[in-house]
């Protein structure tokens, strides 16, 4: 159970799909304006990546090697155009600020990524959870660079007021505030990887001195 | 006119890289070389202006049928397909040529740039002379903008960054910077 359950945790922290494997860049910088759009981006790239791994890993078996590409690509692209054709009948207004970057679903290196590296190899119920778990990784993640971009941009949160108008920096939610964020984001998860990994190294070095103290 | 209108809008004023954001993966990934940046670069306009107008072709087939649902389906797979076929045309016809490209043409697939354009030409319903300028604009775009990153990232290796700041953030950093240059030539065609 508790390998399962971590299948699905390895996704949000530890492999996260933005932060520290750097994949799906483009849907990252571009729809995260607000925060509203990064978890709408976030919600319908899960959806997509938790449907395709499911049949990827249940056709696994009978898809020969070399053709498996194309095989999967064809598998995201439909559910690409399931989930484009339901944020159209549902979502109308989320599906109009995505715009392109719904089709662009279909060339989002986590989601052929994980159907390469996991899907194909490991059976369904992993899958599922992998799936899940890399989804949610990224959903937070763009709804946190969307949440601080449009805290920064236009003093609101998911469209809730925290401080109005009175400190505003425009350019936050121009395509520059997107990078910046993001690059100063990546640094600070950095520093604290940097500093666990420091206070290990100095961990472990206190407790062999404690040995050899013992030893003597 | 409209023609030129379009090549340097898609080139300078929105740059698909700094300003649209397609085509970030390979811009971060084959940036620490200027040659390397070059080779991709050139690769990617050729992919792309080759692509765009196969499947505008396509989308006259696909709207003539009322399938445009399947548009994104029909578009990935050609673009897989010819990218595949152009691999193994240059290999025995143009070795010189599949020698300098080698590496790049597999990747371009997944480069979200060569979709990208193909819907946006098929959304905003240009004719095919004008999807060949947008796509052409487009590819000479990311190459400028991977050029100038490359040469950027090149002298970076240098200089003396402070550790969390290294490899990915301080990249991000300077495409912040570019963008904002990037953006002054908006309002330059109104």
């Amino acid at each position: 159970m508790a390998s399962k359950l971590s299948e699905f945790t390895k996704g949000i922290i530890k492999e996260n799909p933005t932060y520290v494997q750097v994949l799906g860049m483009c849907p990252t910088l571009a729809t995260t304006t607000s925060a509203k759009n990064g978890f709408g981006m976030g919600i319908a790239a899960t959806v997509v990546l938790v449907m395709s791994n499911v049949v990827i890993s249940a056709i696994r078996k009978t898809v020969p090697e070399k053709i498996r590409i194309p095989i999967f690509i064809t598998v995201i692209a439909t559910f690409v155009t399931i989930v484009d054709l339901l944020m159209h009948a549902f979502t109308y207004d989320l599906w109009k600020t995505l715009g392109l970057f719904i089709p662009l679903i279909v060339v989002n290196c986590i989601i052929m990524g994980r159907a390469e590296a996991y899907a194909s190899k490991h059976g369904i119920v992993n899958s599922l959870l992998d799936g899940l778990g890399m989804g949610v990784g990224f959903t937070l993640s763009l709804t946190l660079l969307g949440s601080i971009r449009e805290l920064l941009g236009n003093g609101t949160v998911f469209d809730v007021n925290v401080w109005g108008k009175a400190f505003n920096m425009f350019v936050m939610i121009l395509p520059p505030g997107a990078y910046l964020t993001l690059g100063l984001l990546a640094a600070l998860f950095a520093a604290i990887a940097i500093n666990k990994e420091e206070k290990a190294k100095k961990q472990a070095q206190v407790s062999q001195t404690q040995k050899a103290g013992d030893v003597k | 006119m409209k023609l030129f209108l379009i090549l340097l809008s898609a080139m300078l004023i929105n740059n698909y890289v700094f300003i649209r954001f397609l085509g970030i993966c390979p811009f971060l990934g084959v940036s620490k070389r200027v040659s390397t940046a070059l080779g991709m670069g050139v690769a990617v306009i050729f992919v792309l202006v080759m692509s765009s107008a196969i499947s505008w072709l396509l989308d006259l087939l696909l709207i003539a049928l009322k399938l445009e649902f399947l548009r994104t389906i029909v578009f990935i797979l050609v673009i897989a397909t010819f990218v595949q076929f152009v691999e193994m045309f240059l290999k025995k016809n143009n070795p010189t040529l599949y020698e300098a490209l080698g590496i790049y043409l597999p990747l371009i697939t997944t480069n979200c740039i060569i979709l990208g354009i193909a819907i946006v030409n098929s959304l905003s319903k240009y004719n095919l002379l004008e999807a060949i300028f947008n796509s052409l604009g487009a590819g000479v775009g990311f190459l400028i903008a991977l050029i100038i990153f490359a040469t950027i990232r090149e002298r970076m290796e240098l200089y003396d960054i402070p550790k969390p700041f290294q490899n990915l953030p301080i990249s991000m950093i300077t495409a912040s910077l570019l963008s904002l240059a990037f953006m002054g030539f908006q309002g330059m065609i109104k």
